[in-house]
């Protein structure tokens, strides 16, 4: 067994209403900062044993879609580092 | 007919249901999601509430519970399940129903009465109404907004699966009287099977005379067929 640290970044898909980032950017630009645009993510990193790189990322994948992100939502990344 | 309430850490309108099933003379229990459902039950409410504190997504953890696989089971059968508010959320999440509720546009918690025009009367939660029929039910949601792919969103329409949109006092669907930027002003939709459905609008709390309003018991009313 081998560990890895993953790292799953779950962001609202491309045209999904983020009524978040565009109230931060409101602030952010109230504090006098020019931007021209803000988005969110989240990002979880788990870390896990497996046989092979494959394997985890199988099950990082698995777990990413059945709780972390909602697939009516969000797009999803996996990274993968051996710890 | 016995209608079992779930409740999660963190439900809140579990008692408020119960009671308003009662005063329809509907028989309903309130059911600790540890404990399993019990065999004799023949409805089904996911109440409103902030189950695991809306940890991750709204309805997210809840509707990995265990409880939920009983649920689905019993929805396949026939069993009819209503979602309300935090239950609507758990049961889009939970795959009851298509699509999710997702953080109003306003990005606030928004506690108000809105008008909502009833869309089918052919399911057995809006059979009480005629179609057209402007009903106010109570919304109290931070995370509302109804979002779904957009050819799920043309099949929901085209099979009637609309319950209720949100629409002004004398029945125009507008994107004034959207309260929280749901797609096409959708407040409620059913399953696949028109036995399931979930809604954002509290018709629980717009059902007990004593309090005026009685405008939600028709919703409530599918329990007792």
């Amino acid at each position: 067994m081998t560990a890895y640290s993953a790292t799953v970044t779950v962001r609202l898909k491309e045209g999904v209403l983020d009524p978040e980032a565009e109230t931060t950017q409101r602030a952010l630009e109230r504090l006098g900062f020019e931007l021209d645009s803000l988005s969110s993510a989240d990002q979880f990193e788990i870390e896990l044993d497996a046989d092979s790189e494959e394997r985890a990322r199988e099950r990082v994948t698995e777990m990413t879609e059945r709780l972390l992100a909602n697939p009516t939502l969000h797009d999803y990344e996996v990274s993968l580092q051996q710890r | 007919m016995t209608v079992a309430v779930i409740q999660f850490g963190g439900s809140n309108c579990d008692r408020d249901t119960v009671r308003a099933l009662d005063a329809l003379g509907i028989d309903a229990d309130l059911v600790w999601h540890e404990d399993g459902l019990p065999e004799s039950v023949d409805g089904i409410v996911l109440p409103g509430g902030f189950s695991y504190g809306d940890y991750l997504r709204a309805g997210a953890m809840a509707a990995q519970s265990p409880i939920l696989d009983a649920v689905r089971e019993r929805a396949q059968d026939g069993t009819p399940v209503l979602g309300i508010c935090n239950g609507a959320q758990i049961g889009c999440e939970a795959t009851l129903t298509p699509g999710a509720f997702t953080i109003n546009e306003s990005a606030r918690f928004q506690c108000e009465h809105v008008h909502l025009r009833v869309e089918t009367a052919s399911t057995p939660w809006t059979a009480a109404y005629e179609e057209g029929d402007v009903v106010e039910f109570p919304i109290a949601h931070g995370e509302g907004r109804f979002e779904i792919e957009d050819d799920e969103l043309d099949a929901l329409e085209s099979d009637d699966r609309v319950l209720f949109r949100y629409c002004n006092e004398d029945g125009t669907v507008t994107d004034e009287a959207n309260p929280n930027g749901s797609k096409h002003n959708v407040a409620g939709i059913v399953g696949e099977r028109e036995t399931v459905a979930v809604m954002m609008p509290h018709p629980e709390r717009v059902s007990l005379p004593d309090l005026g309003n009685t405008d939600g018991q028709g919703v409530l009313r599918a329990f007792a067929e």
